[in-house]
């Protein structure tokens, strides 16, 4: 077993720890968003009524919480995943750079997790959708 | 012996840096694969199922979607496999883990990878 950090608890959280955890933690989420992508891939083979089914969920209030909430978490991982190989070959490694690069990545994710949303919200039927779901119930 | 100039070939486990590796090469294809896919699946998730349909018999969607899918489960299971051996001391159950979690994935990738091919031949 490799060694772990000793009594995380004692160590006031910096830009850094914490994004190394938030790495971690976003992967996790992927891999749990990952198993529903394909979940909903899988309905598809079943046929329409399925694949509806498993969609429908999506368009729900929670629905779309749960897709923003793995869109940031992407965006983050993908984005923190490259700082990580810039580390990988030797490059990043000074402190100030870690700090500017840190901040650069979150503020490169939540731009990024705007951006798509603007961009879904405009193309789609989604407040629409919304709102006559509420009107149903 | 032969010479080596990086520390891949060296070592008594000779296979040591697998894991390492291989997270990062599957993180390379993974930067392309999952920008393509989300800039499809951005005009794509919230239209009706005949679109997505319309979308796989595309062979080159159909390959990009397979490419991700292999991909992507392959880098989850890695990473899996670092949280699971971190946080799970007890030797039993971090084994049992661990072989659940990667029964899954592939489960999940060949159903996953078998449907695209279903969908898009259908």
């Amino acid at each position: 077993m490799r060694p772990l950090s000793p009594h995380l608890q004692i160590y006031r959280p910096q830009i850094t720890s914490v994004l190394s955890i938030l790495h971690r933690i976003t992967g996790f989420a992927l891999s749990v968003g990952l198993l529903l992508l394909a979940g909903l891939i899988i309905s598809a083979a079943f046929g329409q009524q399925s694949f509806d089914l498993v969609r429908g969920q999506m368009s729900t209030w929670y629905g779309y919480i749960l897709l923003m909430g793995w869109s940031w978490a992407f965006y983050y991982h993908l984005c923190n995943g490259i700082r990580h190989l810039f580390w990988d070959i030797g490059k990043g490694f000074e402190l100030s750079t870690v700090t500017t690069s840190g901040w650069a990545v979150l503020l490169a994710s939540l731009t990024m997790t705007v951006v798509t949303w603007v961009y879904v919200v405009q193309r789609s039927s989604i407040v629409s959708e919304l709102l006559s779901n509420a009107n149903v119930q | 012996m032969p010479m080596s100039s990086s520390p891949r070939d060296l070592g008594s486990a000779k296979s040591g840096s697998h894991h390492w590796l291989a997270q990062r090469v599957s993180a390379l294809a993974l930067i392309v694969l999952s920008l393509w896919l989300v800039a499809n699946l951005l005009g794509l998730v919230f239209t009706p199922f005949g679109n997505y349909v319309y979308w796989l018999k595309n062979p080159i969607n159909a390959v990009g979607l397979i490419l991700f899918f292999a991909a992507s489960f392959y880098h989850s299971a890695l990473g899996l496999q670092t949280i699971i051996e971190d946080y799970i001391h007890r030797a039993c159950i971090r084994w049992a883990v661990l072989l659940l979690v990667q029964g899954l994935t592939v489960l999940l990738a060949v159903g996953s990878i078998f449907s695209v091919i279903f969908v898009a031949l259908k």
